[in-house]
């Protein structure tokens, strides 16, 4: 086990170097002189001269890689002259409703959409079948942005239960926060929803011609045990790979998301960045979404063994 | 003698696989969800050749007499010559004074067109890197390598870093879009010739001396058509919502070409007040995604029974 997960460290050595070296590109790539695009538009000489000389522009490409990560390995993303503060501190400040969001529309997603799969897959060729099939080719065909206004027309502007748009931090008013949680997270929660049920349903269907599935009714067992505790858990390991791959719609969602819902996260601070063309904001961001992203399916990849214990590593 | 057999072997296997493609072919263009997915496409199609001849007027036309008008309102407007015309707006006019129905029609040739050419790019790119890569063990290792690490950066941010580098304009965002959704076509290109490298048909083909240009094109080019037009149409699908994104955030294509992201990111503001900006466009984008969607369903259903089991 513990050599397994050390194997898959490895592994993702090489995925992150490759999102490294694209985005440590995205600068050389750009036509014009790096430290005067980095410095913004508003900047004097003295300054272009100093970014110069920290990212060691005169030095030869591959040690302005190295020294550029080797830098971002400590954290140092260097300067955001458009925000006027360091990357770092700016992600710092952004990361909450980001982190809000996702969690919340994970939890909306996940209680929604396995229950409606199983069921649609207990139910095959039913109405209700038809509604979660028809519902998850219809999720993936609405852009989140049109699913955030209609929402937003319906629950804010018509009936006027929760407020349009804005944030407040968790400390400062768990209510409030909540409120302001709601509208997003649904409406980021429909495609992953969509996603889901969708496989949820196809992975329970195929478990559920299964013997050991014939001999559980056969001795008796309710059809919620059969289900529960016999199909899902044995369909579990293509549902928690679709749910990891779509942390990728997930975070490209809460760009769009948060923009619409003016939430201060880290979505909107990719769109204000590229808005105002500051480059190690882009960097920064990409690079951490990036991380996460991994991450978040190396973990997924190492708990199968909890969910089916027939994989051993 | 080795000529000969090449040529019955050849002969034949082309024949079996003529004939089934064409069966299949029929068979998909029975199947009900690719009838009404293809009809709603030819309508859009249709809508976006003879946008001119539909009651459209100038998509672009700015008339700040008649701004932010409901659909259905009648407005005067004043023709070059000078004379005045009426007319019914009917879905309104956004906040320039510019006719929503017009900019909603024309708005189809964009995303079509965006739809079309981000599947059709990224099929070929991805299919000539894919063949590479499943075919020629030594450049394999270092291509997929690649591939992962695009794959690992969420599609959307990789388009706005592209668009960010190459700054705003038709041609760069098509190509954004393309980008991220080529390492997938590659991975599935890749895992089609790995697969059908092994089959005895092939090595058949080896062991009679094929040239492997021949055998790449004859043999295993055929057995990627299936799964890539299936693959090209969710392609084209994400492609138009990806381009509405975008537009919508304010980094795709440049606000004068009345796209329907354009569209809906310029009734942003005035939202509240007049939500048919949003409405409209996004009505017709969801119908022509749907329709995508559900025609891709149907084709995979039929010509990849395969892949369809898994999803």
């Amino acid at each position: 086990m513990l050599d397994f997960i050390a194997r898959r460290l490895v592994a993702i050595i090489p995925v992150l170097t490759v999102v490294a070296i694209f985005v440590f590109l995205m600068l050389r790539l750009t036509p014009g002189d790096p430290a005067a695009i980095i410095a913004g538009d508003n900047a004097t000489s003295d300054q272009i001269d100093e970014i110069r000389r920290a990212l060691g522009l005169d030095e030869p490409i591959w040690t302005q890689f190295l020294i550029w990560i080797g830098k971002v390995l400590q954290g140092n993303f260097g300067e955001s002259f458009f925000f006027k503060k360091t990357v770092a501190e700016l992600i710092a400040q952004r990361v909450e409703p980001t982190l809000a969001l996702a969690v919340c529309t994970l939890i909306i997603a996940v209680i929604t959409a396995v229950p409606l799969g199983v069921l649609a897959a207990y139910r095959h060729g039913s109405l209700l079948d038809r509604c979660v099939m028809g519902f998850s080719v219809l999720g993936f065909s609405v852009p989140v942005f049109v699913i955030g206004y209609i929402l937003i027309y319906i629950f804010a502007i018509e009936l006027g239960w929760l407020p349009v748009q804005g944030y407040i931090r968790i400390g400062v008013n768990f209510w409030g926060f909540l409120e302001r949680m709601v509208l997003p997270s649904v409406t980021l929660a429909v495609i992953y929803v969509a996603l889901i049920a969708r496989i949820t349903r196809a992975s329970v269907l195929e478990v559920l011609n299964e013997d050991y599935i014939r001999t559980a009714r056969a001795k008796g067992l309710t059809n919620r045990v059969v289900l529960m505790r016999h199909a899902l858990r044995n369909a579990a390991v293509p549902i928690l790979t679709v749910i990891g791959i779509g942390i990728a719609l997930l975070i490209s969602g809460a760009v769009v998301t948060e923009s619409v819902y003016g939430l201060p996260g880290l979505g909107r601070l990719t769109v204000e960045a590229v808005l105002s063309r500051d480059f190690p904001t882009i960097q920064a961001v990409i690079l951490l979404f990036s991380v996460v992203y991994v991450l978040i399916n190396l973990v997924i990849d190492i708990s199968y063994t909890l969910f089916d214990p027939r994989i051993r590593y | 003698m080795s000529a000969i057999s090449e040529e019955v072997v050849d002969s034949a296997s082309i024949a079996a696989a003529s004939t089934k493609r064409k069966s299949l072919w029929a068979l998909a263009l029975r199947n009900p969800a690719v009838i009404f997915g293809g009809v709603i496409l030819l309508v859009m199609l249709a809508i976006a050749i003879l946008a001119p001849y539909l009651g459209t007027v100038d998509p672009t036309r700015i008339d700040p007499a008649s701004r932010n008008k409901n659909p259905g309102t009648e407005i005067t407007y004043r023709l070059d010559d000078g004379s005045t015309a009426k007319r019914v707006v009917l879905m309104g006019t956004d906040s320039l004074g510019r006719d929503v129905y017009s900019r909603v029609l024309y708005g189809t040739r964009v995303s079509l067109m965006i739809g079309v050419a981000v599947a059709a790019i990224s099929v070929a790119i991805g299919l000539v890197i894919g063949l590479v890569s499943g075919y020629i063990r030594w450049a394999d290792g270092f291509i997929m390598r690649i591939m992962d690490g695009l794959m690992a950066i969420p599609g959307i941010l990789l388009a706005i870093a592209l668009v960010s580098i190459w700054r705003a304009g038709l041609i760069t965002v098509i190509f954004a879009i393309v980008v991220p959704d080529v390492p997938r076509v590659v991975r599935l290109v890749r895992s089609v010739v790995l697969s059908v490298r092994e089959e005895p048909y092939v090595e058949g083909a080896i062991s009679v001396g094929t040239p492997t240009w021949t055998l790449m094109f004859r043999h295993i080019l055929p057995n990627t058509i299936a799964p890539l037009i299936v693959q090209g149409t969710f392609i084209a699908a994400a492609a138009i919502i990806t381009e509405a994104i975008l537009s919508f955030l304010g980094i795709g294509i440049p606000p004068e070409i009345p796209s329907w992201g354009n569209i809906m990111a310029e009734g942003r503001t005035l939202f509240r007040v007049f939500p048919h900006n949003i409405l409209y466009p996004g009505i017709f984008l969801a119908l022509t995604v749907l329709a995508i969607n559900i025609m891709g369903d149907g084709l995979r259903d039929t010509l990849d029974p395969k892949m369809s089991k898994k999803v």
